[in-house]
């Protein structure tokens, strides 16, 4: 799948199928911290991913 | 995972709340929450009118959207504090958001109305650049406030934001900032009401929002504020967190509920011991303000009246 992450902004491919959850916790990332969207929408941490799918891992953290 | 309300698919888990929300239902919980946070605190009288503080980012254009959508009349400030091609992106995000919106969006720009921008009173100072920013706009949010004759200031500040300051100041015992530390602080002589109606949410609820109700805001991150001690408290409480949903809001309101009582006396008596700025007239315990002294500092201290740009 193709995962866009940002700040800075990049894009990785990772093999799938796997959870939200579990991409999260792959990458590292406190899913406390980030949004996961896909399209227009945001998914949560059960929904399976496959090969084809693209998602953005937001972070949300602001420093202000 | 299902919508707690509805049964929906849900779109977005809150472990704090042991619950997931369908899009309609987390918006409709989001705008419950900040009515709450409005009403139960009395942040915002019938009829009254309502400066944004806006800097591009989620929380404030959040903010401005929910009050907006509550029927406030509300209307935008937006401080350029001259950070490169950040600030422009910004001003991009502000200015297209604030489009074809009731209400309308005042710009001023620190460098052209102040003398200096943030990167030159950070220099200036030697300090850490958040020093100069959070000062600056202090000062200038109220003073557009007050000038403008708006009855309410308010700001983006969410729950993580206030839970860090909070685990700053406990760190350092500041017991002065203890006090200070509420979702609204009263007007008094010289300062416009200050607000916080996004305190009940977090921040990536505010994010959340923000994708779901389609605003573009700003995602990248100020350059300066890179590894400051703001973002790692944010982190050391994202990982309790994550360990123990609900950490967050059970510090925060705890505070809000049985500690801070405890620190409010000591305010009371800074508030009263105010003087007028001689220079812009601003509350201050000395002769001169904060921001007049920084001003001086950077830029040798010449007096400078504001312009306000006012856009849609």
């Amino acid at each position: 799948m193709k995962v866009l992450l940002r700040n800075p902004r990049r894009e990785i491919e990772v093999d799938g199928p796997m959870t939200v959850a579990k991409l999260l916790d792959r990458l590292d990332l406190n899913p406390e911290s980030v949004l996961v969207i896909q399209g227009d929408t945001l998914v949560t941490r059960d929904v399976r991913l496959g090969d084809a799918d693209t998602v953005e891992i937001r972070p949300v953290t602001s420093g202000g | 995972m299902r919508c707690r309300r509805c049964r929906a698919r849900a779109v977005i888990d809150l472990r704090r709340h042991n619950a997931g929300f369908c899009r309609e239902c987390f918006l409709r919980y989001f705008q419950g929450q900040v009515e709450r946070a409005i009403s139960h605190d009395h942040m915002i009288g019938h009829g009254e009118r309502v400066l944004v503080a806006v800097s591009g980012g989620k929380d404030s254009l959040a903010l401005w959207d929910v009050l907006t959508r509550l029927g406030y009349e509300v209307d935008g400030l937006y401080l350029g504090l001259g950070i490169g091609d950040y600030s422009d992106g910004a001003a991009r995000s502000v200015r297209e958001f604030a489009r074809g919106r009731p209400g309308r969006l005042i710009e001023v720009d620190l460098s052209a109305e102040y003398g200096f921008d943030v990167p030159a009173g950070a220099a200036a100072t030697r300090r850490a650049p958040c020093g100069t920013c959070g000062l600056s706009k202090r000062h200038i949010f109220n003073d557009v406030a007050r000038r403008e004759g708006y009855d309410v200031l308010a700001t983006g500040h969410n729950l993580d934001d206030e839970a860090a300051v909070l685990f700053g100041n406990v760190l350092r015992w500041e017991t002065s900032y203890l006090g200070r530390q509420a979702p609204i602080l009263a007007a008094t002589d010289g300062f416009v009401r200050k607000v916080k109606p996004l305190f009940r949410v977090t921040e990536r609820e505010s994010a959340a929002y923000c994708v779901l109700v389609g605003i573009d805001y700003q995602v990248e991150e100020c350059p300066m504020a890179e590894g400051n001690r703001h973002l790692g408290y944010k982190e050391i409480l994202d990982e309790l967190e994550r360990r123990s949903p609900g950490t967050k809001t059970a510090f925060l309101f705890g505070f809000l509920e049985r500690g801070r009582p405890r620190f409010v006396t000591e305010v009371d008596a800074e508030r009263a011991a105010l003087g007028s700025c001689s220079e812009c007239g601003a509350p201050t315990p000395g002769e001169t303000c904060a921001f007049c002294r920084l001003r001086h500092r950077v830029t040798g201290g010449s007096q400078t009246s504001v312009q306000l740009r006012v856009g849609s």
